[in-house]
């Protein structure tokens, strides 16, 4: 992730990440927006976008790109789902991303994790980075806040957890990322994705698990 | 010095509509991509695209002087071809080839800076209070460090319901303002329906997103259509955030102090206007480049209350500029009223859908 300083106008700053558990994903970031690295412009800001009704993706980078290919994107998926007359695949909305930012790579700063449930395949996280390289993984995180939780997400994650497992693990590695990265903060958005649907849950910055830092 | 080389001529300076100094990569970029009819308004048509984009990182490349003179002949003789042409239509959009010459010339005059256009500095503020939604700015704007308009407006009218308060350089707030008005105004009457506030938003955040920060416009929207009141921040880079209070500008962090500490949802209104009021007055006394008076523009469903100025700055230097003459100044001699008459042929009412 590229310094902050250098992202055109208000970056995301960020630790977005996105794991599968037993049944669904998690999908979760932090919500906080700086400027120029200094100036924190919102503590409350959305990165978590709702594309579709099992779909959601989360945004990391320069704001106005992401906002720009987000709407892009989500117009596209819907337009996409209308004419196949049936909900979209996960890859699907992956791809679009992924391809938006692929064939624009020299002017977009944006990078997103895609992720959410299909019946086709089940639970699934893509991660789509700042050139547009797509992949799919068990877990992923993202931003400039993950460089930090490597570690304990490496350590941690074990597949096929259940909700309050995934929900734990999300809050933590979330938590502990948001306290060392100074462009990452506010309160922990996650949401959960699962056949039944999408449950939104917010951890408020006070809320949040601490970790030797009282 | 380089400058008389200018003047004297160059040698061997390539055609003007021969030389491309900037060469666009060949695939349609994104930004142009967004300025396709299924996206933007089908009244967009003004929008057109830029016929070159500006690429600020190239031109800073560039290291001798020698490689600028044939680049500067050909930006002046580029725009001597348009002159040359009448005929052909303009390219739609902005043309950002002045700023190509800008970046030469200020290297090739080093050490002087060049002008700086007219910047609000500025203190702007907005919060949703219970009913509704109130503005406030200052109404200083300055041109490098003199104060070039003491009642400046910054507050503008989007439609009847909304209102647009612009930070950052002041030719862009207002033309993006007035473009967005004119451009609702048309939807409202092809449609027959009451814009909302988040249209706004969005129409702004496409237009500022496509040109690229280019357009220096920091603004806050703020309305109430049939869903409720609310309040946006748009970036000039085309990023937007919906929120309950915010501010903008140089004075911003002075304003967003007062706002974070006393700012409570579903405030009275006269509490919001005197909350807002000492927001734009922290940035008004503790940011040089905000002053003079505050503004107000308090939107509910019902009214809109454009207060201006809802406070004088105490520090005025006395001049009266009103220089009217009372009436008999000049002696009458006579008088002939002609009444005009005007006939009510029909009367139609339409009903406009709210949602």
């Amino acid at each position: 992730m590229e310094h902050d300083a250098a992202v055109r106008g208000v970056s995301t700053g960020t630790t977005i990440m996105a794991v599968t558990f037993d049944g669904g994903v998690i999908i979760g970031s932090d919500s906080r927006a700086t400027r120029g690295g200094e100036e924190v412009s919102s503590k409350t800001i959305n990165k978590l976008v709702q594309v579709h009704q099992r779909i959601f993706c989360c945004m990391a980078g320069s704001l106005a790109d992401a906002q720009a290919v987000l709407k892009t994107a989500s117009f596209q998926l819907n337009l996409h789902s209308v004419q196949m007359e049936a909900p979209p695949r996960v890859i699907a909305a992956a791809s679009l991303l992924r391809k938006l930012c692929y064939h624009n790579k020299d002017e977009l700063q944006a990078g997103f994790i895609t992720a959410g449930w299909d019946p086709q395949k089940g639970p699934q996280v893509y991660v789509v980075s700042l050139g547009g390289m797509l992949i799919s993984q068990p877990f992923t995180i993202a931003g400039s806040g993950s460089t930090y939780i490597y570690g304990y997400t490496d350590a941690k994650y074990r597949p096929h957890m259940t909700r309050e497992e995934g929900l734990q693990f999300v809050t933590n590695a979330l938590a502990l990322a948001m306290g060392r990265d100074n462009v990452s903060g506010g309160v922990a958005h996650l949401v959960v994705i699962t056949e039944e649907g999408a449950e939104h849950v917010v951890i408020p910055g006070n809320k949040l698990p601490k970790f030797h830092d009282e | 010095m380089e400058i008389d080389s200018i003047s004297s001529g160059s040698p061997a300076s390539p055609s003007p509509l021969g030389a491309q100094p900037m060469q666009l990569n060949g695939c349609r970029s994104f930004r142009s991509m967004l300025g396709s009819p299924d996206i933007s308004l089908a009244n967009n048509a003004y929008w057109g695209i830029p016929s070159r984009r500006w690429d600020a990182n190239a031109w800073k490349r560039q290291s001798s002087s020698a490689e600028q003179l044939p680049v500067l002949m050909s930006l002046f003789g580029g725009e001597m071809s348009l002159l040359r042409s009448p005929l052909q239509p303009p390219s739609p959009g902005f043309s950002f080839d002045l700023t190509e010459r800008n970046a030469v010339l200020g290297r090739l005059l080093e050490g002087s800076p060049p002008p700086r256009p007219v910047k609000t500095g500025t203190t702007i503020s907005g919060m949703v209070f219970r009913d509704g939604v109130v503005l406030g700015a200052d109404t200083r704007a300055t041109s490098g460090d003199v104060v070039a308009d003491k009642m400046c407006a910054k507050i503008h009218r989007i439609s009847a319901n909304m209102y647009c308060c612009g930070a950052g350089t002041a030719a862009d707030t207002q033309k993006t303002t007035d473009l967005l008005a004119s451009n609702l105004a048309l939807f409202s009457l092809n449609s027959q329906r009451a814009p909302r506030v988040l249209m706004a938003a969005s129409i702004l955040q496409d237009t500022l997103y496509r040109y690229g920060g280019q357009i220096g416009a920091h603004l806050i929207l703020g309305g109430v259509d049939y869903s409720g009141a609310h309040l946006y921040t748009v970036g000039p880079y085309g990023s937007v955030d919906k929120l309950p209070f915010v501010s903008m500008g140089s004075g911003s962090m002075a304003a967003l102090g007062i706002l974070e500490d006393r700012y409570k949802p579903n405030m009275e209104v006269e509490e919001a206007k005197v909350l807002v009021r000492d927001s734009v007055q922290a940035g008004i006394m503790g940011d040089l480049g905000s002053g003079s008076n505050v503004d107000l523009c308090v939107i509910t469903a019902q009214a809109v209350d454009y207060i201006r100025p809802y406070q004088e700055s105490q520090y005025t230097n006395g001049r009266n500029r009103k220089y009217k003459y009372p009436p008999g100044t000049t002696a009458l001699l006579s008088e002939k009223v002609v009444p005009l008459r005007m006939e009510l042929v029909t009367e139609a009412v339409q009903r406009m859908e709210t949602h």
